[in-house]
């Protein structure tokens, strides 16, 4: 059985991945209008980066060929 | 946007980005993936109602705590700090970390034991089916209820937030609930919300780090707040010396005997939506384990929580308002971590936001959903209604009942429309039936005297004299001077005294009969009561490994944590 550990995994990578993307993007093409507060501190891209580093981690040490064990 | 979509739009907090609809849409094909990917899974009774009792004890830990951290952890208790101050953390502490320990270091063992298939459960081994029948059906109840607050609280932030149809936010998440949990049953519950609790973390976690930065640090944050409200708000335990020394009437005997003694115990301990989870831990040890690991946690829940509603009373340029003021575009006390998300939340988090408040609305839903289902089958159906079927007719009724229970659920969510707070709602509905089912189970497993008679009386009884008690003030509000001690009290310590007062009723009416009807003999009580059991060992592991450690550092935190909030 695919481990949950695996289905957390990839939920953060793929989240982290399109926070990260979506961040870099305001970074290029600052918006006009700036609706946020603390915008200045990105959060978007240290967070996005942050919760792809640990998916990545967990995908690749909960994939399902590797680790067969919950 | 869709004509179709449109229809269902108005007024709206924030816009959601391409990226932020990635992100939730995401989310809903993940967790019915999960859902259809444990459907081969499910084939047996054990499977489908116990997750085969595999579960580690990091999965059950964390599920037993993501079941909990529902809609009215996430929005209902964020109003209340925002409402009460920091007060409101007492029903994370004081009001859940014993209760926890008690469960994992008392209680699990003779529930381990047992390998009853649910509380009622126990009760019918404990006290026969009188008793049984008497608390699954006010828990079947109790839980259809809680499940409607939780789509109900669920379309409400949809609507705040997005400007959703509040109709269309309940049909579209209940239908998900459903889905993944007739398919893969308890153990597609338990995955789904281990997922959850870490998209949560991730979504939630955001709001107070930028909240604090912003507010200038907790110093500067607890300044702000004597400013715009109280110094009071900040202090956990000084001003509970008298009835209105505090943003919430109540005095500390109440915090600590209804809640701490009480209220709490009665949740953690006996609602069979929390202690289903632990009955899915593969050993005795990992059920042990599982709830001191959710009490870790659980007092890290507040960062989550109450900082969001404190942080929202510093910086927020508009006042909240109660549920019964919120109108003509002003906002209520619940909608506070909404309106900390959109303040915050820039595109790509503000979609990993909301999908953390539907995922917190989804586990509690498929929570209730999953216990109903287990209570229907074995405890209503199984014995009062068709005591003959197989183990697949039972799973099959099983998948059915979770359909059911969602329908009914979605008629409760209407229900809870008509009420003006959601929280005193729930902390009513909980009085009623948790506080006196607390004394019965407890009395059950560590007082051998304890008959089947006085059992089902005591639980009558007390959950007669809570609701009793909850309609007398209800038609006589200066009856609260007399059953919450002061008529400064508010419903939320009302509430609490409720609690402490149906469980002594629970109790006396329990050793009263008890003592007047004929004891059991005692080969009938071998595995379910203290000093007839052998409780296993944990095996021959190094102290770092046993639960008794680990609730001794909980233990620890715990009275530093009180300390420092003081």
């Amino acid at each position: 059985m695919v481990s949950i550990w695996f289905f957390i995994g990839l939920s953060l990578l793929v989240n982290g991945v399109l926070i990260l993307a979506a961040g870099l993007y305001q970074l290029v093409h600052p918006p006009a209008e700036i609706t946020i507060q603390l915008y200045s501190l990105h959060a978007n891209v240290w967070w996005g980066a942050l919760m792809l580093l640990i998916g990545l981690v967990y995908t690749i040490a909960y994939m399902p060929k590797r680790h067969a064990s919950r | 946007m869709s004509p179709l979509l449109a229809m269902f739009v108005t007024e709206r907090l924030v816009h959601l980005s391409g990226v932020d609809v990635a992100v939730i849409v995401f989310y809903f094909g993940l967790v019915l993936a999960i859902g259809w990917y444990l459907k081969g899974q499910a084939n047996t009774g054990e499977d489908f109602f116990m997750a085969g009792r595999e579960m580690t004890a990091w999965v059950a830990g964390l599920s037993f705590l993501s079941a909990n951290l529902g809609a009215l952890e996430l929005m209902g208790w964020a109003g209340s700090a925002y409402q009460y101050g920091i007060l409101a953390t007492h029903w994370y502490w004081i009001g859940a970390i014993p209760a926890m320990l008690f469960l994992a270091l008392v209680m699990m063992p003779f529930y381990y034991i047992s390998k009853t298939h649910s509380v009622p459960g126990y009760l019918k081994l404990r006290f026969g089916e009188p008793a049984r029948a008497l608390s699954a059906v006010s828990f079947a109840f109790m839980t259809v209820l809680m499940s409607g607050v939780n789509m109900f609280a669920m379309a409400k932030v949809m609507q705040i937030v997005l400007g959703w149809d509040i109709n269309f936010s309940i049909w579209v998440s209940s239908l998900t609930v459903a889905i993944y949990v007739s398919l893969g049953g308890l153990r597609s519950a338990i995955f789904n919300e281990v997922l959850q609790f870490f998209l949560i973390w991730a979504g939630a976690l955001l709001i107070p780090i930028l909240g604090l930065y912003e507010a200038g640090g907790w110093g500067n944050l607890k300044i702000q707040i004597a400013q715009r409200a109280s110094e009071q708000y900040v202090h956990l335990w000084s001003g509970l010396g008298h009835f209105n020394a505090n943003p919430m009437g109540i005095h500390w005997t109440g915090i600590v005997f209804g809640l701490g003694a009480v209220l709490s115990m009665g949740y953690w301990t006996t609602d069979f939506l929390v202690v289903q989870r632990i009955l899915a831990a593969k050993d005795i040890r990992s059920a042990e384990m599982a709830p001191i690991i959710g009490a870790g946690f659980k007092m890290l829940v507040p960062l989550i929580v109450i900082l969001p509603g404190l942080i929202g009373l510093a910086v927020l340029p508009i006042k909240l308002v109660p549920e019964s003021l919120a109108v003509n575009g002003a906002h209520s006390y619940n909608d506070v971590l909404p309106l900390m998300l959109a303040r915050y939340c820039g595109p790509g988090l503000l979609g990993l936001g909301i999908t953390a408040l539907i995922a917190g609305f989804m586990s509690g839903m498929a929570g209730n959903v999953s216990a109903f289902t287990t209570v229907w089958t074995y405890d209503i159906y199984r014995p009062l209604i068709n005591s003959k079927g197989s183990d697949s007719h039972y799973v099959k009724m099983g998948r059915w009942t979770t359909i059911v229970g969602v329908i009914i659920s979605i008629g409760t969510a209407y229900l809870v429309m008509q009420f003006a707070s959601i929280m005193d709602y729930v902390q009513a509905l909980f009085s009623f039936f948790i506080a006196p089912l607390f004394g019965t189970v407890i009395l059950g497993m560590l007082w051998k005297r304890a008959t089947n008679a006085g059992g089902f009386w005591g639980l009558l009884c007390g959950t007669l004299s809570s609701i009793s008690m909850w309609a007398w003030v209800k038609l006589d509000p200066t009856a609260l001077r007399y059953v919450a001690l002061s008529s400064d009290a508010k419903a939320l310590a009302q509430d609490m005294y409720q609690a402490l007062w149906s469980f002594i009723v629970c109790v006396t009416v329990t050793v009263v009969v008890s003592l007047a009807t004929k004891p059991k003999p005692t080969s009938e009580l071998a595995g379910l009561v203290y000093g007839e059991t052998d409780i296993p060992a944990i095996g021959d592991v190094p102290f770092y490994e046993k639960p008794l450690f680990w609730a001794g550092v909980v233990v620890v935190g715990f009275f530093i944590l009180n300390i420092i909030f003081w």
